[in-house]
């Protein structure tokens, strides 16, 4: 019983960073219709930039104000760095066929990496040890051994995931989003200023997945440049799963895929869990073809 | 002899694959396994047009396809083999293509599978689905312990040779363009122009789907099995993408363009190294000024150069004018 509380326990906390990833995912999906293959680098770099805020800027480790700091730091780089991207990258796309867009945002995600791994432009190809941000210490309840980082990491996914509701349900720039999402043109007829709105999407989600990165290296004890190519990957299946371009749905898929994982490492078939999450996405888009909370779409002709 | 010219096209590739099989000898062994390398590309490359560019599908899982071929054919070489006691001759000329075949034929029956649910889905959830198959292979062929696990399969006898890398590379091209230029294959193309019209028109699209992938899928495993070495992370999402650049860069659904991609592709790399390994002369004198900085640079500007040809050729590079409406 204890085993299973405590599975469970680190099954929602992978799964609340799969979602904060797959929350940008699709998000971006939502606006321009497109996946963002590069998404799973900024979350790399949102990583590193926590690394560089310690490293280099000397924010203090083992704080609570030095954490949420670097965490801060990192978000908004990222959210900077996706602006950017979106801005040389994908807008002179804007009336072009989606496949074009895929494939640059591919090109964009081999910059990256490639960028990252280079020992003079980046950080090299050498693994990093990442410093302990918040102050780390076991809590027992009861039988259940509960770490400071991974209570961070639960509160810090949760408010972030709180926030973005309240962005895109109660503010003005939220509902320009949604309807952009709903209908590109209508949005722009009623006055929406379209490239405006998908900047700020994209920086939003660069965010979360900058915040996301922060908050896997917390847990695992080293980072490199290719760090984001599964965790990523995994999200965009969690934002499949869900329906992509359906915010709750993301987020749910990042908790089922966080549990599935988990619960499977803890079995003899621990070395196959990487096969499983995508064996159950095959079998629920066999079952659900939009997704678990997704719409299907009526062709029309 | 009246041939059709594409008929003759094939014959005089096999021809050419052959004569420069005979004088591979006196070829530079690292010259020659970059030339084979753009024998697999082109084979690779010409079977994911069909899937990609031809039938409109997006299929991001050709790697695990080629990894069936591949791991099929080197099991049969490394473990039945050895038990005919064949000549090496015999196992070079007649083992080896039937090792071939069965790999193929395995991927097929894998394409097929995997073409099912092409039914039900389209675009970005398809691309998903062929990408998690391709991943789901992977992660089973690393944690077989039978084919060798993680570490790969060591100890593969080579059989692969300039006759039958650029040989397959010849048939495939001419079972691709044969197949679209006859009555059936302007089915495939009806698929992809508009689906809702062909099935109007009565074309069971289905079929036309899932005739893509496991055509698309047996020369995919071909091209495996004519990989020499084996491990798991060279079948790994990444290849997938590289082919799938290569079929966008040559123009989704043209021949030749294709083909060029492929091999250009397959050479770019190996030319950016080549360079990086030499200097050149100071125009002022002294010392001559190394190109070292290309070694490390050469993956930096090949992605550039990708995402700068998206933004400035986004239709291919050799794409010239609209041969199809454009879909909106």
């Amino acid at each position: 019983m204890t085993e299973f509380l405590q599975q469970l326990l680190n099954g929602v906390l992978l799964g609340a960073i799969y979602a904060l990833i797959a929350l940008g995912y699709t998000m971006v999906y939502g606006v321009l219709r497109f996946i963002n293959f590069a998404h799973s680098d900024v979350f790399m770099l949102g990583a590193f930039v926590a690394w560089y805020s310690v490293e280099k800027l000397g924010l203090p480790t083992q704080s609570i104000g030095g954490g949420l700091m670097a965490l801060l730091l990192s978000m908004s780089v990222c959210a900077v760095l996706g602006v950017v991207i979106e801005k040389l990258a994908y807008k002179p796309l804007r009336q072009r066929s989606t496949l074009t867009v895929l494939i640059t945002a591919i090109g964009v995600s081999l910059l990256i990496q490639n960028v990252a791994q280079n020992s003079r432009l980046g950080f090299g190809p050498n693994p990093k040890a990442f410093p302990a941000l918040f102050p780390s210490q076991q809590l027992h309840f009861g039988t259940l051994t509960v770490s400071t980082h991974q209570l961070v990491v639960l509160a810090v996914a949760l408010s972030l995931l709180g926030l973005l509701y309240w962005i895109v349900h109660h503010t003005r720039i939220g509902t320009a989003m949604r309807a952009l999402s709903f209908n590109a043109t209508a949005a722009s007829l009623v006055g929406i200023n379209n490239d405006r709105i998908i900047s700020f999407t994209f920086g939003l989600g660069s965010a979360l997945a900058g915040a996301g990165g922060v908050l896997y290296a917390m847990n695992y004890p080293s980072i490199d440049p290719l760090m984001g190519t599964l965790p990523g990957l995994k999200a965009f299946v969690a934002a499949v799963l869900g329906g992509i371009g359906n915010l709750p749905g993301a987020a749910l898929g990042g908790l089922l895929i966080g549990l599935v994982e988990t619960f499977v490492s803890g079995t003899r078939l621990s070395t196959f869990r990487d096969a499983i999450a995508f064996g159950i996405l095959i079998a629920i888009l066999l079952f659900r073809p939009a997704g678990l909370l997704g719409k299907l779409k009526v062709e029309k002709v | 002899m009246a041939f059709p010219i594409a008929q003759r096209g094939l014959l005089a590739a096999l021809i050419l694959a052959g004569v420069a099989s005979a004088v591979s000898g006196s070829i530079d062994p690292y010259f020659l396994d970059v030339v084979m390398g753009v024998g697999v590309s082109v084979v690779l490359a010409s079977s994911l047009n069909l899937i990609n560019g031809f039938t409109g599908q997006f299929s991001l899982g050709h790697a695990g396809f080629m990894a069936l071929g591949a791991y099929t054919s080197a099991m049969l070489s490394t473990v039945v083999a050895p038990r005919l006691g064949w000549s090496p001759a015999l196992l070079q000329w007649v083992f080896f293509p039937f090792s071939l075949l069965v790999g193929g034929l395995l991927a097929a029956a894998a394409g097929l599978a995997v073409g099912a649910p092409s039914l039900r889905l389209k675009g970005d959830y398809l691309a998903i689905v062929t990408l998690g198959f391709g991943e789901i292979i992977r992660v089973i062929l690393q944690n077989v312990d039978a084919v060798g696990g993680a570490r790969g399969l060591t100890g593969v006898p080579t059989h692969t040779n300039l006759f039958w890398t650029f040989g397959s590379a010849a048939l495939t091209v001419y079972t691709v363009w044969a197949l679209l230029n006859s009555t059936h294959g302007r089915g495939f193309l009806a698929v992809a122009d508009d689906e809702v019209a062909a099935e109007a028109m009565g074309l069971d699209t289905t079929r036309y789907k899932i005739t893509a992938f496991g055509i698309g899928s047996f020369f995919a495993g071909i091209a495996g099995g004519l990989k020499g070495y084996l491990n798991p992370g060279g079948f790994s999402f990444d290849k997938s993408i590289e082919i799938v650049v290569m079929v966008i860069l040559g123009g989704m659904g043209r021949h030749a363009g294709v083909v060029f991609a492929a091999i250009l592709l397959t050479l770019l790399p190996e030319g950016l190294r080549e360079l990086g390994s030499r200097s050149v002369p100071n125009p002022f004198g002294g010392a001559a000024w190394s190109l070292e900085w290309i070694k490390d640079m050469r993956m930096i500007l090949y992605s550039l150069l990708l995402i700068l040809l998206m933004l400035m050729r986004p239709q291919g590079l050799f794409h010239r004018g609209e041969r199809r409406r454009q879909r909106t």
